[in-house]
């Protein structure tokens, strides 16, 4: 059984390989050999990031399961030039990065090229305490990009719940128990805040859709001023899932209308991986989990009645908005 | 010799960064410092100085911000006070771990609760052990003078390290001072365009922040603390040639009148110029006592302040923070600390003095100097002057 889903995963790279060698840059800027767990969709999804930024960036990675296992002095995995400082701040030396880039350029004290300054934090160092930092980067309109893997809980400090972490789930912190369902509340849409900022670019992502994200990364890499991209990361060790299936479960997320794929361009909303007519049961999502393993029927219910609610609320706005320059020109 | 102009000191400090040239500056506002960042936001809006000037949303955002702008190689600066300087307390030591020159002003303020506007030390004492280069000014003229001095000491590649100049707010902050300027052309002799050792740019990529496992943990913290320890011989250095270009002296710890003193009061900042009145009234008077002021707080001058009291019977050291529930006040335990194997060492008195705003006066370092042969030397038994029971 295993060996079969195996095939099937794998299947989904060739299929890629096939319909998108020339986007593909061969160039590794995440390289092997660093820490991550087995089958570590974050890690995945940074080497897509990487690729997709290319060689004129500078990452700006806050505290957390990237910073810890890429870079155990004195080894590194970026080949691109990297700062870390701590776990709130991503979001504000990125703009500090930026305004010097700036700066030192204007001045002639570094080459005349466009270099990307990109932030990147885990649901924890962008959603909760790095969220200040992040409001005030993306007002002050920065020309910088930051990209948010979101593993739905705090990983690296073992599991414990975030803002970001789904409702039902069960976490060191939230446990399920007879009092108890786990965690209680839904996942806060920062997506949707970072779009109230103005921010001219907006996406979510997901490692499972290789192309989408690494067209969406090359899309906000474009965009002067600030962007913001939602990449959902599957965390084997904190979903209780097996690794072999993040790829799987990340689709399943998709597919199931739990977390999807769309982007705001200038306040325009769109979906960007085609959805099935209906959508699947979350409950070929949960089952999977084992951080959702002791919901109960009634409790995947409200799951399915929420997940159609937001659903229905995004491809409203997808229906209905328009972009800036329509809303400017309307009588 | 060029004439002094009066000016109100925060603005002159602003003033002198500007000469510095700066490439990024990030601010939060927090009284009593914000003097500075307005004037700087008002030099740069009128074009007079090419700088990115980021208003943040938080201390702890700016420190991050010129962390950011710092570790790609840019001059950086910012400025705070009190629970700002708290606030941005997480991300201090990073800086100096990184070595990363970044030049703050530090406007002095008490720190909350009860909430107090007004000055002490108790903000910076907090920010003792982050690994920063830390000095005191007394006034405005050492305020212009040790921020271009700053960025100089910070920037040197024997040292790279973040300083933080202090200023006692309102005392000093919000003051008119005659300040004498150096010009432009004096100013960028003096301090050369930054160049960085190392800086993130896809040029050369690096990795800056990494992990540090205990395997070497100590040693990074050894590293540091030997960085700290040697720019003391920079700091020197560039005193010195701040002297021979400008005539002004400046040392780790300064004596006044102290020739065959037996009785020493010991201060910090603004305090001093006040604390230099009372000695004059008493030495006129035939009294043998002396004043010495600390400028350099880190790296701790042990052999210059030895020099400074030897021949002393007692010294009196103000403090202007209280370590809660310890030995009163951390300048007077490092004092202590930096003496008590010398042969021929002072008996040791702290006074608490001028916490949150509280006005100290000629007459009562007078009362202070007066009072303190009688008063009780042992480490817990400090005196809070003026404290209503």
């Amino acid at each position: 059984m295993a060996t079969l889903k195996t095939k099937r995963t794998m299947g989904k790279f060739e299929n890629f390989e096939i319909f998108a060698p020339k986007l593909l840059n061969k160039e590794e800027f995440f390289s092997c050999g660093h820490r991550a767990c087995q089958g570590c969709g974050e890690a995945l999804a940074i080497r897509l990031m990487c690729k997709a930024l290319g060689k004129d960036t500078v990452i700006v990675n806050a505290t957390g399961c990237m910073e810890v296992i890429s870079t155990l002095y004195p080894t590194t995995a970026w080949r691109l030039p990297w700062l870390h400082v701590a776990f709130p701040n991503a979001a504000a030396v990125a703009s500090g990065v930026e305004a010097a880039l700036k700066a030192l350029r204007r001045k002639g004290r570094i080459a005349d090229r466009d270099v990307k300054t990109t932030a990147i934090g885990g649901d924890g160092g962008t959603v909760d305490i790095g969220f200040q930092a992040l409001s005030g980067a993306m007002e002050r309109g920065h020309n910088i990009l930051y990209i948010c893997f979101d593993n739905e809980a705090y990983m690296n400090t073992g599991i414990q719940r975030s803002s970001a972490t789904p409702f039902g789930a069960s976490t060191t912190t939230a446990p399920s128990g007879k009092a108890s369902i786990g965690n209680k509340t839904w996942k806060k849409n920062v997506p949707e805040i970072m779009v109230s900022h103005n921010v001219p670019y907006v996406a979510t992502a997901c490692h499972s859709y290789p192309l989408d994200f690494m067209n969406k990364v090359k899309k906000a890499r474009g965009v002067q001023g600030p962007a913001y991209i939602h990449c959902l990361s599957v965390c084997p060790t904190g979903w209780r899932s097996k690794s072999e299936e993040i790829i799987k479960l990340g689709r399943l997320a998709v597919e199931t209308g739990v977390f999807p794929l769309y982007e705001v361009e200038n306040g325009k909303y769109r979906l960007t991986v085609e959805l099935p007519e209906r959508l699947r049961p979350v409950e070929d999502y949960l089952k999977l989990q084992g951080r959702f393993r002791h919901l109960k029927k009634e409790d995947v219910a409200f799951f399915q009645e929420r997940v159609n609610l937001e659903f229905n609320k995004l491809m409203n706005k997808v229906e209905h908005s328009k972009t800036w320059q329509e809303l400017a020109e309307q009588k | 010799m060029r004439k002094p102009v009066g000016m109100e000191v925060a603005v002159a400090a602003a003033e002198a960064v500007a000469l510095c040239r700066p490439d990024v500056i990030a601010v939060y506002p927090i009284t009593p410092n914000t003097h500075i960042a307005e004037h700087l936001s008002e030099i740069v809006a009128n074009g007079h100085l090419d700088a990115e000037f980021i208003t943040v949303e938080s201390e702890h955002s700016a420190m991050s911000a010129v962390m950011g702008s710092s570790g790609a190689g840019a001059r950086s600066f910012t400025a705070t006070s009190s629970q700002g300087l708290m606030y941005m307390h997480e991300v201090l030591p990073i800086a100096s771990s990184m070595r990363l020159p970044i030049v703050m002003a530090i406007g002095n303020r008490a720190i909350s609760g009860p909430i107090n506007i007004w000055n002490d030390h108790s903000d910076i004492m907090l920010q003792r052990d982050i690994g920063w280069i830390s000095l005191f000014v007394e006034n405005g003229q050492q305020a212009v003078d040790m921020y271009i001095q700053a960025f100089k000491i910070a920037e040197h590649h024997d040292v790279l390290l973040p300083i933080n100049v202090n200023m006692d707010g309102f005392q000093l902050t919000h003051v008119v001072e005659p300040v004498i300027f150096p010009t432009q052309e004096e100013v960028d002799s003096f301090l050369p365009v930054y160049k960085p050792l190392a800086q993130v740019h896809p040029d050369k990529p690096l990795s800056m922040g990494t992990l540090g496992l205990p395997e070497i943990y100590t040693e990074a913290c050894r590293a540091r603390d030997y960085a700290l320890i040697n720019s003391k011989r920079v700091i020197l250095e560039v005193w010195e040639e701040w002297e021979k270009m400008f005539g002004r002296k400046y040392e780790p710890v300064t004596s006044y009148r102290t020739e065959g003193a037996e009785i020493l009061l010991m201060t910090m900042g603004s305090m001093t110029e006040t604390a230099e009145m009372a000695i004059d009234e008493l030495r006129d008077a035939g009294r043998k006592v002396g004043l010495i002021s600390l400028k350099l707080w880190r790296p701790f001058p042990f052999a210059e302040l030895r020099e400074a009291i030897e021949g002393a019977k007692l010294l009196i050291v103000t403090d202007r923070a209280l370590s809660y529930g310890g030995p009163g006040g951390p300048v007077c335990a490092e004092v202590r600390s930096a003496l008590y194997h010398e042969a021929h060492r002072p008996e040791i008195v702290n006074y608490l003095i001028g916490l949150g705003g509280r006005d100290v006066k000629v007459e009562d370092f007078i009362k202070i100097i007066e009072a303190a042969p009688a008063a009780d030397k042992r480490g817990d038994a400090y005196q809070i002057y003026g404290v209503r029971e």
